[in-house]
């Protein structure tokens, strides 16, 4: 189904895909909130920009958006894909539990923040540029990766990331010289394993955005996890 | 510090001509205070790890004991009280921040206490209300400004989504985890029988208590806890938890090792893992960013859920109010400064967000003020203790109350103010599987349901004193109140006149 | 001592009222008479009456009736009303001089309309602009109180016996197809005739018995909505939200009697679905305005009156009817006062209200 959403608001918007039972394409997309929310099924295909909210709670339906999306994206997303042919705003997947989120390029701040996985679900975000600072704030489960293509020498992370992150697992592509990691994580270079595990994540972003996937894993992938130690352990005393 | 500087607060004092050595207050004690010396042949007991629960005293078959305040005392000093110096002991002996349990205890003005009730005398009358139909179901939820017709002219009887409660008070949010799984079947059981609601907290659902989602609230807090669209879906409301009366501004961090078996999967998250709650909602950094969270909410539900956003009562709370009043919220829960806790630091608790009496009454008023009273319920949490002050909140503004820590006594909690220890000997703030034993869900049940019923009960009766037989007629009803012992400004706050005027 | 509007007062009461249903016209004698039987059930510290019809030569200009301190007030109002209205007429009111009315204030009435510039620069409707000139004189201009703004319609009161009220007003000169009447018992003394009742806005008005528990939640809920109750009485309010449900949210009488006087829940229950999805909306709609605590009022409004009880029925009140007149008060006595022969004496149930309108066209 096409939906010409000019001039639509998000409640006629959304209304209109929940009824669309499966796929549907948007058109003329500009700044409809909450596209897709809680969403279980169906392919929802967006031409334009999304407003925010894009796909909270979604819950295994798969959204492709042809343009930037703004802030919040894969709020406390559940299940499903979201993939973005072009930039992210602030806190895109925040607290997110499970499904995928690709980006073609930036993210802006707090992405993955309180990421956090659950039996078999694993959330995980791929940027495929640069992001804004503190990437992966208590960051509790799943797996960020950032790949800093088109970085024009910038660092590829900002400040304070993986800031009270206690769980999960961050791989960063290309230099992390530049980037200070707070004290309660550890960084190793990616072994096989980590490669073999973030080897499928990869070739969906090739695959989604046309891009050689031996160029991407010509350059060295840094791990990043936090320590076992508990940092906040010691800072109460019972009174 | 060797030897320690702290003296016990408490002396457990024993009986020896009653005492049989029967050794049930050691098994009683998961504080570990009484042992048995088999080579003296007497009981013992280590004072310093008394926390005053009462539990050895409930069950010593022979009354053989009593826990009193310890009358080895410092000099006597109205600037350094013991308490004062007890903490700096505490502080330089580990580095850490206080950390305590429920409500702020401090002798801050209890306003409920000089505020007082009228009563009908001759101009109008009283009313029977065993007699007499008394009414105290309430709606909450937004109401439109105007009504709409069909094109024959009858009522659109079309109204968003309310939640209909018998009687005006809901068991506050109380995470699982933060609480045993047995008191929170006591909660869930209880709310359904009484027609009114418990709140999930923010530790997720229980999947045995989906059955109770016609009388569940279930809570959104910064961590995301356990929230799925199924879980949205479950619940008569969803509260989106801003903020806690007794630690405002501060989140939340149930540490790994509690986050165990169903809490963990209650949670969502790994066995062992830390569940912190941030201070902030990292999608809420301003007011037009709530609004976009209420409507996601709402999206996610399809408009068929209300929803209340729970804020501790600040300073700006009137202004805080209307903004969210015009966020989409359906009702506003404001927690007062006096509202309890599993854990929060002493300093915060003690020191930060303001009575519940003057925000309340503050809120009600701007809401007024702004002709938007309407498009939002008031619900007021952070110690109402008992019926009659639930009947002032109401008559103040409030649409209904919030009720956490009479809930807890009612289930057994003797206020030791100890839960950040996991040790609740009444099982109620423990996940330790011997110790949630002791609490019985029907018992708990039972006794939250004896509860509410007797302050429905006393509320019909002071309803009736003022002759008004339904709470709507109670509702921002301020001429039924005066406050005795206050000062001009604090009654203009309140907006209630003093005794005798 | 605190005047009235400053302190909330308690009273109790006697109604009454006529109307003929074939827009027939009386004069004012026969709702005075009607107030004598029931004497005791006032205590001489205010009375009053509602004609409806009374003006027709003005029928299209609002009749304030306004109450000065002192002349100085009235010079205030009258530059405040004359950058606004037409003023058709201004004059004062006939009133006979009598030693049972005593204190009388500056009473005047003007014939007004607003300027059309007025509504379309301010963008109001004529009636919402009206009442709001009504609360602004009341609360803005000092010892100016207009306590009567209706088209075609006019309330007269004073601190006294109602029977003396209508004497001192000649209300035997004035013809109306409807009347109402109301004589107070205050528990203390107003010493203020604007506390007097009927109490009205627009063309309507009220007449009321009893204290209502339900006052400080219904004045805060409707003065959210512009209304400002300066008196703190009962009557003040309740017009208010006869008001407010009727003008401004267009409910029907029947409609505004479910709010105000609600069924019980457990009354609600028993309706056939469509009637309690009905009743049960409109008491969640306007939950504040449910009245509670004992009363009878008798509403009068252009071309009509409704009478209700609170849904106890706390209060007396008796309907009859003779030929095409309607008769309503709180004794039967009153009723036979202006009727002997009255037939179909019917005493309405709690919250049931007795509406009766002049036929299409005759007033």
């Amino acid at each position: 189904m096409k939906i010409e959403a000019k001039g639509l608001d998000f409640t006629a918007l959304n209304e209109m895909i929940k009824s669309s039972d499966g796929d549907c394409e948007i058109n003329g997309c500009l700044g409809q909130r909450f596209i897709a929310d809680g969403l279980g099924n169906g392919k929802v295909v967006i031409n334009g920009i999304p407003g925010n909210a894009l796909g909270a709670y979604l819950n295994g339906a798969e959204i492709t958006v042809r343009g930037n999306a703004q802030d919040a994206v894969g709020d406390t997303m559940n299940d499903g894909k979201i993939v973005i042919h072009g930039s992210i705003g602030d806190t895109a997947g925040y607290a997110m539990r499970g499904g995928e989120i690709y980006v073609e390029n930036n993210a802006g701040y707090r992405a993955g923040i309180h990421m956090k996985e659950y039996k078999g679900k694993k959330p995980v975000i791929v940027i495929g540029g640069r992001t804004g600072s503190f990437l992966g704030e208590y960051q509790a489960g799943g797996l960020i990766i950032v790949l800093g293509r088109n970085s024009d020498g910038k660092p590829t992370v900002g400040n304070f990331p993986c800031t009270g992150m206690h769980g999960g697992k961050m791989v960063i592509r290309g230099s992390v010289e530049d980037i200070r990691f707070p004290q309660q994580v550890t960084l190793r270079d990616a072994t096989a394993d980590d490669m073999a595990e973030i080897m499928p994540f990869l070739k969906n972003y090739c695959n989604y955005f046309d891009f050689d996937i031996n160029e991407l894993t010509e350059e060295k992938f840094t791990v990043i996890t936090p320590d076992s130690r508990k940092p906040y352990k010691q800072m109460y005393v019972a009174n | 510090m060797f030897p320690s500087y702290l003296t016990s607060d408490f002396e457990v004092v024993r009986n020896p001509s009653r005492c049989t050595n029967c050794r049930i207050c050691e098994k009683q004690c998961a504080n570990g205070v009484h042992s048995y010396d088999s080579s003296a042949k007497v009981m013992i007991s280590d004072e310093t790890k008394c926390v005053d629960c009462l539990r050895c005293i409930t069950y010593c078959p022979t009354k053989a004991l009593k826990i009193v305040k310890n009358d080895c005392c410092f000099r006597e000093n109205e600037n350094w009280k013991s308490e004062t110096i007890k903490e700096i002991y505490k502080q330089a002996d580990s580095g850490g921040v206080l950390l305590s349990s429920m409500g702020n205890p401090q002798p801050l003005p209890v306003y409920w206490d000089r505020i007082l009730i009228n009563a009908s005398q001759v101009t109008n009358p009283p009313i029977d209300p065993l007699r007499e139909p008394m009414e105290t179901k309430v709606f909450l939820g937004k109401k439109p400004s105007e009504i709409t017709r069909k094109s024959d002219g009858t009522l659109d009887t079309k109204l968003p989504p309310q939640l209909e409660l018998a009687m005006p008070i809901m068991f506050s949010a109380m995470s699982y985890g933060s609480i045993s799984y047995n008191a929170h079947k006591g909660l869930a059981k209880a709310a359904e029988l009484l027609g009114i609601c418990y709140n999930t907290g923010e530790g997720g659902l229980h999947e045995d208590f989906y059955c109770y989602g016609e009388n569940t609230v279930v809570q959104v807090a910064s961590g995301r806890f356990g929230v799925h669209e199924g879980y949205l879906n479950a619940g008569a409301a969803i509260e989106i938890k801003m903020g806690q009366g007794a630690k405002p501004g501060i989140g939340g961090h149930l540490p790994g090792t509690k986050t165990v078996g169903d809490i963990a999967c209650t949670r969502m998250i790994p066995e062992g893992s830390d569940a912190i709650s941030p201070a902030p909602h990292h999608d809420i950094y301003s007011i037009e960013d709530l609004r976009q969270l209420v409507y996601s909410l709402k999206e996610a539900t399809n408009y068929k859920k209300p929803i209340i956003v729970k804020v501790a009562a600040v300073h700006n709370i009137a202004a805080i109010a209307s903004g969210i009043a015009r966020s989409g919220a359906d009702m506003i829960a404001i927690d007062g400064f006096r509202g309890g806790t599993g854990a929060a630091p002493t300093r915060i608790r003690d020191n930060v967000g303001i009575p519940i009496e003057l925000a309340l009454a503050a809120v009600d008023q701007r809401l007024r003020d702004e002709g938007i009273r309407n498009s939002v319920s008031l619900i007021v949490g952070g110690s109402i203790r008992s019926a009659a002050d639930a009947i002032k909140a109401i008559a103040l503004g409030a649409d209904a109350c919030y009720v956490a820590t009479a809930a807890l006594i009612a289930m057994g909690c003797h206020l030791c103010r100890s839960c950040q220890s996991g040790k609740c000997n009444w099982g109620i703030a423990t996940q330790v599987p011997a110790l949630v034993d002791r609490l019985d869900p029907e018992t708990a049940c039972n006794n939250l349901v004896n509860l509410m019923t007797a302050w429905k009960h006393e509320m019909k009766e002071i309803m009736g004193g003022m002759g008004i037989n339904s709470i709507e007629a109670l509702k921002g009803n301020r001429l039924m109140l005066r406050g005795v012992g206050l000062t001009e400004k604090e009654l203009e706050i309140l907006g209630i006149s003093h005794a005798g005027e | 001592m605190k005047k009235e509007g400053e302190i909330r007062i308690p009273s109790g009461c006697a109604v009454s009222a006529v109307i003929s249903r074939d827009g027939n016209v009386m004069t004012g004698e026969n709702i005075i008479k009607s107030m004598l039987p029931m004497h005791d059930r006032s205590n001489g510290l205010g009375g009053g009456f509602a004609g409806y019809g009374i003006y027709p030569e003005y029928r299209d200009f609002y009749a304030f009736h306004i109450f000065f301190d002192s002349n100085d007030s009235r010079v205030d109002c009258e530059r405040f009303l004359k950058e606004n209205f037409e003023i058709v007429k201004a004059e004062s009111v006939p009133i006979r001089k009598i030693p049972e009315i005593t204190d009388v204030p500056y009473i005047w009435r003007y014939f007004v309309a607003p300027f059309a510039s007025v509504l379309s620069r301010l963008q109001l409707d004529e009636k919402t602009y009206v009442a709001r000139t009504v609360m602004d004189i009341n609360t803005r201009i000092k010892g100016a109180y207009v306590f009567s703004s209706g088209k075609n319609m006019g309330c007269f009161k004073a601190v006294g016996f109602p029977e003396d009220v209508g004497r001192f007003y000649r209300l035997e000169e004035y013809e109306g197809y409807s009347w109402t009447a109301h004589g107070r018992y205050p528990t203390n003394t107003p010493g203020w005739w604007g506390g007097a009742h009927p109490f009205s806005l627009l063309d309507f008005s009220v007449v009321h018995n009893g204290e209502i528990s339900s006052y400080d939640a219904n004045r805060r809920y409707i003065e959210m909505f512009g209304y400002k109750c300066t008196l703190q009485t009962d009557t003040e309010v309740i017009t208010y939200i006869a008001d407010y449900l009727l003008r401004r949210q267009e409910l029907s009488l029947k409609e505004t009697a479910s709010v105000i006087a609600a069924p019980f829940w457990s009354t609600i229950d028993g309706m056939d679905e469509k009637e309690a999805e009905e009743h049960a909306f409109l008491r969640k709609m306007y939950s504040s305005l449910l009245i509670t605590g004992p009363f009878s009022i008798i509403l009068g409004f252009e071309g009509g009156l409704m009478a209700l009880n609170d849904r106890l029925k706390l209060r007396s009140m008796v309907t009859a009817e003779k030929d095409d007149k309607v008769y309503i008060a709180s004794e039967e006595a009153a009723i036979r006062a202006m009727e002997p022969n009255a037939e179909n004496i019917y005493s309405p149930a709690g919250g049931e209200p007795v509406i009766i309108k002049v036929k299409e066209g005759a007033y």
